[in-house]
């Protein structure tokens, strides 16, 4: 059924009956062409590119709870292609340009809203950092504009220009940058993917994956063993667990990030904004709470919660930035697992020596608004055997070799400060 | 969250630094093989579940203590200075 | 209205407060919710999505139709629960979500558009023409939802943060909590005891019931005031526990004047950190509301919300009531109000075995199918087997029965269980470790029964905390069995809602199921059903069985969504308290700091420190001539620069030496006693970590310099390095940064300068270059080291800091008499640049000492940090971005850090990209910009010709790659 306003003018008008599911739940076949494990935003957008770029129809989907449970229905929403590294830039311009076109391609409103992205700075070594990170994005073709204080003076009013423990020298305007709906992103890509024949099975956890003389012969679950030719691994904070089961061990470590939104409020903020000297980084939803989030909580957890010391860092960076958010109520917070990687960026690539076996992870905290490019580039992969041009440097062998490590934070290896 | 420093008793998780896994113990031979290397500095057992890793009482004594915790619950099991903690667990 | 002998509020005390412009009297006691109904105000409220009228519906916290705006101006304060705020002379609230009012409210053509803003719909539409939804749907969508607004100005009021500790903190004062203090208190245990409400006693404030033989009110009191008593107790009203955490960590939001006309220098609010050996939740229930057509009409409210109406205010919500309901309990509010003299037109009791009364007309088997009366209730129709028939009435009373207040035992992701006997979820024990739950929270509704589980749980608790209780009776109270017939929602057509606040309804969920939003989860992001400001308080349970029923699943099947902290809604203020304006962050000032603000200095932030920026001076009016003249003066006469938040480390110990060879990539084992050498130091992943100089003061003792950036990461690195790799060394370190106050003195007269003032004068034989060691200056023990960041023949003097300032004063004194003077941070920038020395800029974490230069540096007689990764096959060759210096020599002068460097004729976009500048400045000495960049295989292109594009800042310049030592190459001056 094609989703537009004429249909629900038309269904409004007779009780609302006609709706059908947005998707079919299957039952697992015994065999697959490709089983993909995880129906989050990833696992969901690869299946249904596998299905619309490569004409493969006879995949399935495993999940082990519902589809888009995991961090593409808990994080902050931001959709932005602002990256300043080689490997990074081309793949996120590549992804933004994706949900540019993504409600007309599902047929689903995600709401992507590009609202812009500020990200503020406070010093000059700070300003220039960002000024290589804006031309960077301008060399790729995405658009930036370096505001100084009064610049930024005219787009956010609120901010405390004058008291704040410091100042605010100026800020990157990233104008395409916004927010999504974040469930509805995942809801579109499996409604997508379903139409066009992909089994998506929910509540089947993947418990095994069986592998022969180095070639992936399909796996084992819940729900009974499924052969396949080709498995891709993206479960995100859980891949340590799934690559455990072929036997390798991933640069990865799940650590903890919360997020927060406030009670609805009439519209108060109409940008992302971020704080150059703490973690914090807001918006307003369009139900009106505004959302936001902070760093981690710094120690490796798979709890989805959260302690004190990290809420109140970031709602003191809010307070110090724009005290009007004051008397805003937080209404929730929660926490979802982040794939941490030892430079801060992801991996697209074969499981070396495993024939057939493929994995997708190491989002750190920048999952979402990966979505659509995540999922178009490892289709690819899985399809062809070949990298996609835009994740050729997403190589799970970098940190070995030391060829095309993509640290934007400059951190190091340490996997819990990207 | 609050852990027990070896030296100055519970404190809040305030007071403390992370830094991960208490693998970080067992530095290689620097002739050892680059997988080796590859596995000392990147890549993590990331077990949910029981895990040892290195925290620093920055706030407080500057010990680096090996935390012995549940990574889904948040349980503390045991807290040891890692000066004199064994490199692996025990 | 007020119903003459009823109510706890103070009646002697008139209280007068203004809601929508409107003066109303209160009495002190009242909340706004209940001195609105006693002024027989009916309508506070609009829906937030079909803007429906709403009026009050509960007592609590919880409320999810009452929510006001109190205060105005910049101290505005949206979506207040009114049934919460107390009034106060004064007191000023107003509706929300309405335009251009409360009673005329435009939007509420939305409610006639229902049929089409079902769940989900915006999912299926606004998707055409693509350039419209930022332009014009969302515009739209946002202005209509959304409840209170916030002023747009900076937040007024004091907030603060407070940290508490006890042996046990209990949480709720109704009889549970009251009873289990009065048992942990008893036994000696520091308890701390926390009750959201204004008064403490929970329901027995509430209710009409004796214990102890004598009113339930009265016995909460007399234990309020014994608890009082005790040493050992902290008793916090108005202080609801918000959250649980780790290792027994509680949060909890005390509103501290909230209720006050003239807080008189008290903080609004205080966000407490509770650390709790122990606790005990006595959080009560919730009574949930039936679903039925239009329940929502102004007027229909819980029945025990009526009941504290009437009981605890003495105000009646209604002058004909009646009830409808599933369970003996609510037949209670009848009771009340007939013996207060109120109307009772019926109690409509879903049960046909409902039990009668006397006292009322009970109808049983009957069920509320629709009601009327748009801005208030003016009757419910309601079916029997035989047939319909209506009530007029102005208020309804529902009950749908009780939810155990269970939210703080899921904050650690335990999952509550499905209970048969009560149909609601209840905790199973160690949900939350120390925590125990007691009274209604737990499933156990009598008053009797959370008497005595409130003593159990204290005395079970003291046993953990290895105290005894002190042997003590329950007292006798009221212990009717709780009994109840399952109802959620009553069959028929139109609308009946579940979530009120989000006007989220029966139906929505049943089109969720039918659109495969199956699971709890789904079902809960799809229709938003849960998500508003009651956080499903009131209708999660409801819900999710009218879920369970439309996908043919139990409930315990179909399971609830997870309960997350805050409890209740909590300021971003009262948690995020004493960070507005300079309170985020530390403010770390130098020794000098005085005497630069006095020369007009401009200050700027440097990590936590505050340095000066230039000292303006001659009548310079931009901070280009100032940065010019400092630059030539230390190049021509001396200048002085406070160097003190540069990190300085003791490090002690036979061993010390060893150990820094381990640390620094380079050798220092070789290094004299009175010699000081630059060190480069790596990351265990081969990047650069930091660098600077380290002095051996003698054979077991060095101080080593770090940036002042890294200080704080450098210091935790020695630790780690030291006790986690190599405890076996003999070495010690501590940080004293903060007990010296250290100074450049640079340029071709600083030796003249020291002369002056060193009690020993030296000479370049007694100090060369790189010399270090004690000197006596002025009757003060300091320190020297030979050491240049500027190129120029140049010396740091360290004084214990409380000689700081005089020092500095001094020194720039002599300065300006050699014609020198202070320099900023402005001036030292572009003389480092000048010399290709490098900061954070180029040490940015990406890269390695090859890609500095410094690649021989590696020691290759010794392992190092970082010297095994730093040779992976990435790390090294013509790949690689290396520094260079930079020259514009075309018709743009100008170079700009942060811009991208190409080959000349190359398209300036990402495929081309070359490298990039890290720092620039114009250089007098040179009398050019020059400036330090990252070229791929640049050591292997000096004298080659490039472009440097700043796309952002509209600035191409042709450039010459050189060496990045642009200034005396050979070194000559430092030695001079």
């Amino acid at each position: 059924m094609r989703f537009s306003g004429l249909r629900v003018l038309k269904e409004g008008l007779s009780g609302n009956k006609g709706w059908g599911a947005h998707w079919r739940d299957a039952q697992p076949k015994p065999e697959y062409d490709m089983v993909i494990i995880g129906g989050g935003g990833h696992g969901l957008s690869t299946a249904y590119y596998l299905a619309k770029n490569h004409g493969m129809t006879n995949i399935a989907v495993l999940e082990k709870g519902y589809l888009g449970g995991g961090n593409v229905g808990r994080n902050t929403t931001i959709v932005r292609a602002n990256y300043f590294l080689q490997g990074n830039s081309e793949f996120y311009s590549h992804s933004l340009k994706l949900w540019e076109g993504l409600e007309e391609d599902l047929n689903y409103n995600v709401m992507h809203s590009q609202r812009g992205l500020i990200n503020l700075f406070h010093s000059d070594g700070q300003r220039d950092a960002f000024a290589r990170r804006g031309n960077m994005m301008v060399n790729q073709g995405d658009d930036a504009i370096l505001l100084d204080r009064e610049g930024v003076r005219k787009h956010l009013p609120y901010l405390d220009f004058e008291q704040t423990r410091f100042p605010i020298y100026g800020g990157l305007y990233h104008p395409r940058g916004g927010t999504a709906r974040h469930d509805a992103v995942a809801w579109g890509y499996a409604r997508a993917a379903s139409d066009r024949g992909v089994d998506l099975v929910q509540n089947c956890e993947v418990t095994g994956i069986d592998i022969e003389g180095g070639v992936v012969k399909g796996v084992q679950t819940s729900r009974g063993a499924i052969r396949a030719k080709k498995v891709g691994i993206i479960v995100a904070g859980r891949s340590g667990q799934v690559a455990a089961m072929a036997g390798r061990r991933l640069p990865v470590e799940s650590h903890v990030l919360q997020a927060f939104v406030t009670e609805g409020l009439k519209p108060v903020i109409d940008h992302v904004v971020s704080f150059g000297m703490g973690h914090f980084y807001i918006s307003q939803s369009d139900k009106g709470g505004l959302v936001f989030g902070g760093d981690l909580d710094f120690y490796a957890s798979y709890a989805q919660r959260g302690n004190l010391p990290m809420k109140e860092h970031v709602m003191e960076a809010g307070m110090t930035l724009m005290p009007m958010i004051g008397k805003a109520r937080v209404l929730r917070s929660w926490g979802g697992i982040m794939d941490m990687t030892p430079d801060g960026s992801p991996v697209i690539d074969k499981m070396e020596g495993i024939d057939g076996l493929y994995i997708d992870c190491g989002w750190n905290y920048g999952g979402f608004k990966a979505v659509p490019a995540s999922g178009w580039c490892m289709a690819h992969l899985m399809a062809t055997d070949t990298s996609h041009e835009v994740a050729a440097k997403f190589r799970l062998d970098r940190f070995r070799t030391g060829h095309g490590i993509m640290d934007e934070e400059g951190t190091g290896s340490q996997h819990n400060l990207h | 969250m609050r852990l027990k420093c070896p030296v100055c008793g519970e404190r809040d998780r305030r007071e403390f630094y992370y830094m991960g896994d208490a693998v970080a113990l067992q530095r290689p031979d620097p002739e050892a093989s680059d997988g080796v290397w590859d596995d000392y500095v990147h890549n993590r057992d990331n077990p949910a579940g029981v895990t040892r890793d290195l925290w620093y009482h920055e706030g407080g004594c500057a010990a680096w203590v090996v935390v012995t915790r549940n990574t889904v619950t948040h349980e503390i099991l045991k807290t040891e200075l890692a000066a004199h903690a064994p490199k692996v667990a025990s | 209205m007020r119903v003459d002998g009823k109510g706890l509020v103070d009646r002697t005390t008139p209280v007068s407060f203004r809601f929508d412009g409107r003066a109303f009297l209160g009495y002190r006691g009242d909340t706004l919710a209940s001195a609105l109904l006693a002024n027989e105000v009916k309508l506070v409220g609009r829906s937030f999505k079909y803007h429906r009228p709403r009026g009050v519906m509960g007592a609590g916290s919880e409320e999810a139709n009452a929510l006001v705006t109190v205060g105005r101006g910049a101290a505005q304060d949206p979506n207040v629960r009114a049934t919460v705020q107390e009034v106060f002379e004064g007191l000023e609230a107003r509706s929300q979500n309405r335009w251009p009012s409360l009673d005329f409210d435009l939007l509420a053509v939305n409610d006639l558009a229902a049929p089409f803003l079902g769940a989900g719909f915006y999912y299926k539409t606004f998707m055409w023409p693509k350039a419209f939804w930022e332009k014009i749907y969302e515009p739209v969508i946002r202005r209509a939802a959304g409840l209170g607004a916030l002023s747009e100005e900076h937040n007024p009021d004091i907030y603060e943060k407070a940290y508490g500790f006890c042996d046990l903190l209990v949480i709720g004062a109704g009889p549970a909590g009251l009873m289990a203090a009065l048992v942990a208190a008893r036994a000696g245990a520091d308890v701390i005891l926390a009750d959201e409400d204004s008064l403490m006693g929970g329901r027995l404030n509430s209710e009409v019931e004796d214990v102890d033989g004598m009113s339930g009110a009265d016995w909460a009191a007399q234990a309020v005031a014994e608890l009082d008593m005790l040493p050992n107790v902290r008793l916090m009203t108005r202080t609801t526990v918000t959250g649980a955490y780790d290792q027994g960590t509680y949060g909890a939001l005390e509103r501290v004047s909230h209720h006050l006309s003239d807080p008189q220098g008290r903080p609004k609010e205080c966000f407490w950190r509770i650390v709790a050996k122990r606790a005990i939740l006595c959080a009560g229930a919730i009574e949930r509301p039936v679903a039925f057509r239009n329940n929502d009409r102004p007027g229909i409210m819980t029945a025990s919300a009526l009941r504290t109406y009437l009981n605890r205010y003495g105000v009646a919500p209604g002058r004909r009531v009646a009830v409808f309901a599933n369970n003996d309990d609510a037949h209670r509010t009848a009771r009340d109000l007939v013996a207060a003299g109120v109307h009772v037109g019926a109690v409509l009791d879903r049960r046909r075995d409902a039990p009668s009364s006397d006292l009322f007309e009970v109808i049983k088997g009957a069920e509320v199918c629709n009601t009327a009366g748009r801005k208030g209730l003016e009757n419910v129709t309601y079916r029997t087997l035989a047939g319909e028939d209506k009530i007029e009435t102005d208020c309804l009373a529902m009950s749908g029965g009780w939810n155990p207040t269970v939210h703080l035992t899921c904050h650690m992701n335990g999952r509550p269980v499905w209970s048969e006997a009560i149909q609601s979820f209840v905790p199973v024990e160690g949900m939350v470790p120390g925590l125990r739950v007691a009274g209604a929270c737990n499933g156990v509704f009598s008053t009797q029964g959370a008497l005595s589980e409130g003593a159990a749980q204290a005395v079970a608790a003291l046993q953990d905390l290895g105290m005894t209780a002190v042997a003590c009776d329950v007292p006798e109270a009221q212990d009717a069995p709780y009994r109840m017939a399952p109802l959620w929602a009553v069959a028929g057509g139109g609308r009946a809602w579940l979530d009120f606040q989000n006007d989220v309804t029966v139906k929505d969920v049943k089109q969720a199921a039918q659109e495969n939003f199956r699971s709890v989860e789904h079902m809960k992001r799809y229709t938003t059903q849960g998500m508003s400001p009651d956080q499903g308080k009131n209708s999660n349970v409801g819900a999710l069985a009218i879920l369970a029923d439309a996908t043919g699943r139990g409930i315990p099947e179909t399971g609830t969504t997870t309960f997350r902290p805050p409890f209740v809604p909590v300021s971003i203020a009262a948690i995020g308290a004493g960070a507005q304006g300079a309170g985020f962050a530390p403010q770390r000032f130098t020794t000098s700091h005085k005497a630069s603000v006095a020369r007009a200095a401009p200050m700027i932030e440097a990590g936590l420190w505050y340095r000066p920026s230039y000292f303006p001076t001659h009548g310079e009016t931009t901070w280009r001539q100032s940065c010019d003249r400092e630059v030539t003066m230390v190049r021509e006469a001396v200048g002085v620069c406070d160097v003190s938040t540069l990190g300085k480390i003791d490090i002690q110990g036979a061993d010390a030496a060893t150990f820094l060879d381990f640390v620094y990539c380079n050798m220092f084992s070789t290094l004299k006693v009175g010699r000081t050498r630059y060190g480069l130091m790596l990351r265990e992943d081969g990047t650069v970590m930091d660098d600077g100089t380290t002095a051996c003061l003698g054979a077991q003792h060095f101080v080593m310099t770090t940036t002042t950036a890294a200080a704080g990461n450098v210091m935790r690195h020695l630790e780690y390095v030291h006790q986690c790799l190599r405890p076996e060394l003999d070495v010690q370190m501590i940080s004293v940064t903060e007990q010296w106050a250290q100074f450049a003195v640079a340029g071709p007269k600083a030796r003249a300068l020291l002369n002056g003032l060193l009690e020993d004068e030296i000479d370049n034989d007694s100090w060369p270059f790189m010399a270090c060691g004690e000197v006596q200056l002025l009757g003060v023990s300091g320190r020297m080291f030979r050491i240049s960041f500027s190129g120029e023949h140049a010396y740091e003097i360290a004084v214990p800091a409380r000689y700081g300032e005089s020092l500095f004063r001094l020194l720039v004194e002599r300065a300006e008499a050699l014609g020198g003077g202070a320099y900023g941070m402005e001036a030292l920038n572009v003389l480092r640049i000048e010399k290709g020395f490098i900061t954070h800029a180029e040490i940015h974490g990406r890269t390695t000492a090859f890609d500095i230069g410094m690649g021989r540096m590696v020691s290759a007689k010794k392992d190092c940090i970082g010297k095994t990764m730093s040779e992976r096959p990435g790390l090294h060759g013509a790949e690689r971005e290396q520094l260079i210096g930079l020259k514009p020599i075309g018709d743009v002068k100008q170079l700009t850090a942060g811009a991208h460097l190409f080959e000349v004729g190359a398209d300036p976009i990402r495929e081309n990209e070359q490298g990039y500048t890290t720092s620039v400045g114009f250089s007098p000495t040179m009398e050019s910009f020059l400036g330090l960049a990252f070229l791929r295989n640049g050591r292997a292109r000096h004298g080659e010709e490039v472009v440097m594009v700043d796309h952002l800042r509209g600035v191409t310049a042709r450039c010459i790659v050189s060496d990045p030592v642009f200034f005396d190459p050979e070194g000559g001056r430092v030695r001079g």
